[in-house]
């Protein structure tokens, strides 16, 4: 059963005379590790902001497990299933680990203990347990992307969009972050990834989405999707040949 | 929790004892509440002179004041220059009701309180859709036009203010001519009240909303936090209190009027001591009211004709000395010797 759980349909956005995004359509399938590639300024963190409401489409309509959910403001979104983690961190640094988190948790669990020790088990999924009562402005920056993780993971969705949540790690801290995108995929949760470490989404996703100029490049399974002349040409060629 | 019998995952234990002393920690910080609350209340027993006396009371008022002003500066984010709007509020439902309609002044409070939170919303509606340094200039710029209003309303006394009656000592009419040990304990419990309630938000989902709303209000949208309404729910608190202040003041000095309520200097007066002690904690008003409101007093008492600035001179040396040496304010040192002593204990 492929059941499609986000869907965008040819969705713009224009700010003033630039195009971000240009009639992009998506389908994105129920349990799937979807990655969302491309260079620099290819509207991949734009289509997130899309998604989770940050910002309105110019036209087009994202639906939610065939609901319209275009016009509805990001706290919505969440309670309705989405969450997402931001490119640079942006922890709360006046509250602790685990404050941050529960900050989540409270979309499923009006009561703060009941949030509190959601929260709890959700820095445990991530291996951030031992930091709990760490201010969040102290952390390492893998430890933060993992607190960005968490953060999402208590809100329970079951849409998690990840902006370039490996960017940046050591080979060692990324392996353990797929390790981590993996297990969170195994509880049933969809995930769309934006990301640059091309050797690192490739053998993780398992299907891969190219946006180029704010439009959709390509699109299929990653083997393909590097094969692809005009990926090639609109992003991997030059890496490749300066390596 | 009960189901000691199942082998329980090895992860269970450690977020049940996390979440124990957690519990633990806010158990102990309410008994902290309770024995310097309980000290406090002794103090104008210690203290008998009148002038000191009349010191504590505004000290504990301005306490109570900044934590008020706490709960939407400190804690939510949004920095407000206009308190004195809500004081003023207050003052004016209190002394209006009372001598114009014979309402005790704690009807008048709660009055003044309702109508307080119902104005900051009013006002939050079109005042939450600015960012920042906007936001602070707007509460600035009503605060004066609800000065200018009263000032030329005849119907609350205009310039001439209100005068309250004398009548004898009374809790019923807040009236105290001979001891003014019980406005100490007015003040007090105004102050205990506006400390417990947020000591209850810190642990509630206003509380985190406030404080994600503060840090980054896109990235708490994101996690499903209602910003607006977070903004609104904490002024109206926020400004409940401030009037129920008014109020008390109103009563303790008998007299009011438009700038002796509602000036400029009243808003400054309740951010400072927060930002003095502690921004967004549970204890910096008090410790900055306890540090500002004496000093000021004592150097206008002993300076008074000489310049009515140099309170303000001396407010201004005290935010830069913060700013420059315990940008959290002075609570935090007390908050980096704990952490250092943790690190110490752990092995």
């Amino acid at each position: 059963m492929t059941e499609i759980i986000l869907e965008a349909e040819r969705v713009t956005l224009r700010f003033g005379g630039l195009v971000a995004n240009a009639d992009v359509s998506l389908a994105v399938r129920r349990g799937e590790i979807l990655g969302l590639i491309g260079p620099n300024g290819a509207g991949k963190s734009t289509l997130f902001n899309l998604i989770s409401g940050t910002y309105r489409p110019t036209s087009g309509r994202i639906l939610l497990e065939g609901q319209d959910i275009t016009g509805l403001p990001a706290p919505e979104r969440c309670r309705r299933g989405i969450a997402r983690t931001f490119q640079v961190p942006r922890s709360f640094d006046s509250m602790n680990v685990v404050e941050n988190v529960i900050v989540g948790g409270f979309v499923r669990h009006p009561r703060a203990a009941e949030a509190r020790a959601a929260a709890l088990a959700t820095l445990d999924v991530v291996g951030l347990a031992h930091r709990a009562d760490a201010v969040a402005g102290e952390l390492t920056p893998p430890e933060k992307r993992r607190l960005e993780v968490a953060r999402a993971l208590a809100t329970e969705p079951r849409l998690l969009l990840l902006d370039e949540v490996l960017t940046g790690l050591t080979p060692s801290e990324a392996k353990a972050g797929v390790e981590l995108i993996r297990r969170v995929a195994e509880r049933g949760v969809t995930v769309i990834m934006v990301e640059h470490v091309m050797e690192v989404v490739m053998p993780l996703v398992d299907r891969a989405v190219v946006l180029h100029l704010g439009r959709v490049l390509a699109e299929g399974r990653p083997a393909d999707v590097v094969r692809d002349e005009a990926v090639i040409a609109a992003y991997l060629g030059e890496r490749r040949r300066a390596a | 929790m009960t189901s000691t019998t199942l082998p329980a995952p090895a992860a269970v234990p450690a977020t049940a004892s996390a979440a124990r002393a957690f519990a633990a920690k806010r158990r102990r910080t309410l008994l902290v509440g309770l024995v310097v609350f309980a000290g406090m209340a002794a103090l104008p027993y210690l203290v008998r002179d009148v002038y000191l006396q009349n010191v504590l009371i505004l000290t504990v008022m301005y306490a109570a004041l900044s934590q008020s002003w706490n709960i939407l500066g400190g804690y939510c984010g949004q920095i407000s220059l206009g308190h004195a709007l809500y004081f003023g509020l207050g003052a004016y439902f209190t002394s209006v009701l009372f001598v114009t309609y014979g309402v005790v002044p704690w009807g008048g409070m709660l009055a003044g309180g309702l109508a307080s939170a119902g104005v900051a919303l009013l006002l939050g509606w079109p005042c939450f859709r600015l960012a920042g340094h906007y936001f602070s200039i707007a509460t600035i710029v009503i605060a004066e036009i609800g000065l200018l209003l009263v000032h030329n309303w005849d119907f609350v006394g205009g310039a001439m203010g209100i005068q309250w009656p004398f009548n004898p000592d009374s809790w019923w009419t807040l009236q105290f001519a001979r001891d003014k040990v019980p406005y100490f304990h007015f003040a007090l419990g105004l102050f205990v009240a506006v400390w417990f309630v947020t000591y209850l938000i810190e642990d509630s989902r206003w509380g985190y909303w406030w404080r994600a709303v503060k840090d980054d209000a896109q990235a708490a949208e994101s996690l499903g936090v209602e910003v607006f309404r977070s903004k609104m729910a904490a002024a109206a608190v926020s400004a409940f209190f401030t009037a129920i202040g008014g109020g008390f003041y109103a009563a303790y000095v008998s007299y009011i009027d438009p700038e002796s309520v509602m000036s400029f200097r009243f808003s400054l007066l309740f951010a400072l001591p927060a930002v003095l002690g502690g921004i967004g904690t549970l204890w910096g008003a008090l410790v900055g009211a306890a540090i500002l409101i004496p000093l000021t007093e004592i150097s206008r008492s002993y300076l008074g004709g000489t310049g009515s600035g140099l309170d303000l001179i001396l407010y201004g040396l005290l935010v830069m000395l913060v700013a420059l040496a315990r940008p959290e304010g002075v609570l935090s040192l007390f908050k980096r010797t704990r952490t250092a002593r943790n690190q110490e204990a752990a092995p």
